[in-house]
């Protein structure tokens, strides 16, 4: 019977103290946002907000711990944004969203930077402060890394430095093996793809695209999980991804529930899936019981497969939702998960 | 009526050029610091504050930015939306039907309280109408009256309530277009429908056009009607958008450091063009030479008496200085501008006559 693993994909609202006190901190202008040089205040700030966001995960009872990628001002792009060699300029939309970011120009040679490794190392520090070297504990639940994936992120990206789209690919794929090779240990990798959907790539894009995939998932011993959502994947697409040597693929059910579950059905999947069933950019709160009854309804609908790892999720990233919302949708996750637990 | 008749009403008779580039503002201003001031004390149940005092506070500011528009020249102004918190919640919290759950991100720290529909919108309490005849009241200019246009309205709410986001749009857009006949019995005759939200599903652009249309209906054509829309992908949106109801498109292309100009000379640009010229996310004033050059690049798409310039969008985040020292040089661009059309320095295409 698959395990069924209540998690998110990140990128989670600040809290609403923080929107105040961090905007205050830090202002509202595009030059005002993170750069990866915030003062004392300003981390410290994050810290707290950091330590929110993990409590909001272990209060729902859910199965991993992301750390919730506050200070990602840009979205998926952030990882760039802080980059010392790139240059953000204008703001554009995030995908088709009312939300914008900064345009990440990659001026210079991308070498890792190490900033995600050390958010998600703060988190190990929060769960276990006294002694940096102990062990967690045995019931926290284990941590979860999210990255964009490597060709969202070339999407959301603008070169002018290697002048070749292939080599900004590769250049972005080595970068980003470079940050998950400086990640402390983590169960789970998520790796972000929304431009997959929304950007599809051509032929011979697709193959390279999922040929990054994989140079990305082989930086980690991790579970590692391509997420992808706002729709289904093109069918050429979904088979070139099916390539990449990753655990679980994620579809969006929120959004297109019949063209993934033909992708499903007409090429398979991987051994374990994740479900984006809880709708991430909507208030309206799903209750426990009628997610489970997608699951069933899914499952149901794909019997030829048996999933080793079921990874229930929401379809998108949660900071588009006020913050009661977001804290209801993982009580929601946990919900789901919590009375399986209790029988199995 | 030609697209740039009904637009003359706007041109003062003392104007000092025989060109005319109309000058305005999409809308929103810094409001005074003591304004912010006010509002905690007015939202502080503890305190005697009440909405008589607020009142009287959103008048005196709506009196001091008006006053500031008209000092810098402006030829249209606006109240700055002094009484308007943001575009979407200042109109949901007059729309039955409408319930708020807490701010949610625009971007970097920007945020706005995202209403969710929970039930069949209904017209609630008069949206603006006092607060235009407010306006029209301090000056002898014409006031412009930005209003959050209906697929916005649906597209930036969370949708609980009805099976698809279209019905929602249209419900609506009837909505506001009984608003604007009030606006118009009040006498307003500039109304700039903000539909920020087409850029962000540009497939709905025949959704938006059909909104349009229901709140075009029966208004009087001496109402100049004008359509916002910024950031975004614009040729996923026009040519299409030419074919709305409206007589001006207005437009974003400063932060973009015009890279999307093309886009709109490919194909004719029939409606008149108000063009955003100063960039609303750097706070730093730009020069009335540079000014004038992005006022040029909207000569490229339509000749000057089709032309209105603005800053890109709302000027509400930025430091008050600012936002003065953009528009004052703004106004002194365009009307250098006019004055080296007239002198036959600058040279421009002018508008063939109408085939109406």
């Amino acid at each position: 019977m698959t395990e069924l693993v209540a998690t998110t994909p990140g990128l989670y609202p600040l809290p609403d103290w923080a929107k105040d006190t961090l905007s205050d901190l830090k202002g509202h202008q595009k030059h005002d946002l993170i750069g990866g040089d915030e003062d004392e205040e300003t981390t410290a700030a994050y810290t707290e907000v950091r330590e929110e966001l993990v409590e909001d995960q272990t209060g729902a009872g859910l199965d991993r711990v992301v750390e919730g990628q506050a200070r990602w001002d840009d979205m998926l792009a952030h990882p760039l944004a802080v980059h010392e060699n790139v240059e953000t300029r204008g703001i554009v939309r995030y995908y088709d969203n009312n939300n914008f970011y900064r345009d990440p120009v990659v001026t210079g040679d991308l070498t890792e930077s190490g900033d995600v490794a050390r958010e998600l190392e703060a988190v190990a520090d929060l769960r276990s402060p006294d002694d940096p070297n102990a062990e967690e504990s045995e019931d926290a639940a284990p941590l979860q890394a999210v990255l964009p994936g490597p060709y969202s992120l070339t999407d959301l990206a603008s070169d002018e430095h290697y002048g070749d789209e292939g080599e900004f690919l590769d250049a972005i794929t080595e970068f980003l093996a470079g940050e998950v090779a400086l990640f402390p240990d983590h169960e789970t990798l998520f790796l972000l793809e929304p431009s997959l959907v929304e950007e599809p790539p051509g032929d011979g894009v697709d193959e390279h695209a999922s040929e990054a995939i994989d140079r990305v998932a082989s930086a980690t011993d991790a579970e590692v999980v391509v997420h992808t959502y706002w729709g289904a994947l093109e069918e050429k697409v979904h088979a070139h991804l099916l390539d990449a040597d990753v655990d679980a693929i994620g579809y969006d059910f929120v959004n297109e529930v019949d063209d993934n579950l033909y992708n499903i059905t007409e090429y398979g999947t991987k051994d374990s899936i994740a479900l984006g069933l809880l709708d991430g950019q909507n208030t309206l709160v799903e209750s426990p019981e009628t997610v489970a009854e997608r699951i069933e309804w899914i499952d149901e609908r794909v019997p030829s497969q048996e999933f080793e790892t079921t990874y229930l999720t929401t379809n998108t990233e949660l900071f588009y939702l006020p913050e009661n919302k977001y804290k209801e949708k993982l009580e929601t996750l946990g919900a789901v998960v919590a009375p399986r637990e209790v029988t199995a | 009526m030609s697209p740039q008749s009904n637009r003359d009403q706007f041109r003062r008779p003392d104007h000092a050029n025989e060109t005319f580039i109309m000058t305005t503002v999409v809308g929103s201003y810094p409001k005074p610091k003591w304004l912010h001031r006010v509002r905690e004390l007015w939202e502080d149940e503890e305190n005697s504050f009440d909405d008589e005092d607020w009142k009287e506070a959103t008048d005196d500011a709506a009196r001091v930015i008006t006053e500031e528009h008209e000092r810098a020249g402006l030829d249209v102004l606006v109240d700055g939306e002094v009484r308007r918190n943001e575009m979407v919640e200042f109109f949901a919290h007059r729309i039955d039907g409408y319930e708020f759950n807490g701010p949610v991100k625009v971007w970097g720290h920007n945020y706005f309280d995202k209403p969710s529909v929970t039930r069949q919108v209904e017209y609630g309490e008069n949206w603006l109408v006092e607060e235009y005849e407010f306006a029209a009241a301090l000056t002898d200019r014409p006031v412009k009256v930005p209003i959050t246009g209906p697929y916005t309205l649906a597209n930036w709410s969370f949708n609980e309530a009805y099976d698809t986001e279209e019905e929602l749009t249209y419900d609506l857009a009837d909505l506001v277009n009984e608003e604007i006949e009030k606006l118009v019995d009040a006498g307003a005759r500039y109304i700039q429908i903000d539909e920020p939200a087409l850029a962000t599903t540009p497939d709905d652009h025949a959704i938006v056009g059909e909104a349009l249309e229901r709140i075009a209906e029966e208004i009087h054509e001496d109402v100049y009607l004008g359509l916002h829309v910024c950031y975004g992908d614009y040729s996923r949106i026009y040519p299409e958008i030419l074919d709305y109801p409206v007589d001006e498109y207005d437009l974003e292309l400063a932060n973009g450091d015009y890279e999307q100009l093309d886009v709109f000379t490919e194909h004719e640009f029939t409606g008149n063009l108000a063009l955003g010229v100063t960039d609303v996310h750097v706070a730093e004033v730009e020069s009335v030479a540079e000014i004038k050059e992005n006022i040029k690049k909207g000569l490229e798409v339509v000749p000057a008496d089709r032309l209105t310039v603005s800053p890109d969008c709302g000027l509400k985040l930025l430091p008050r200085d600012v936002a003065y020292g953009k528009m004052e040089n703004m106004v002194q661009a365009a009307r250098e501008v006019e004055a080296e059309i007239d002198r036959g320095e600058i040279e421009i295409a002018r508008t063939p006559a109408s085939a109406d």
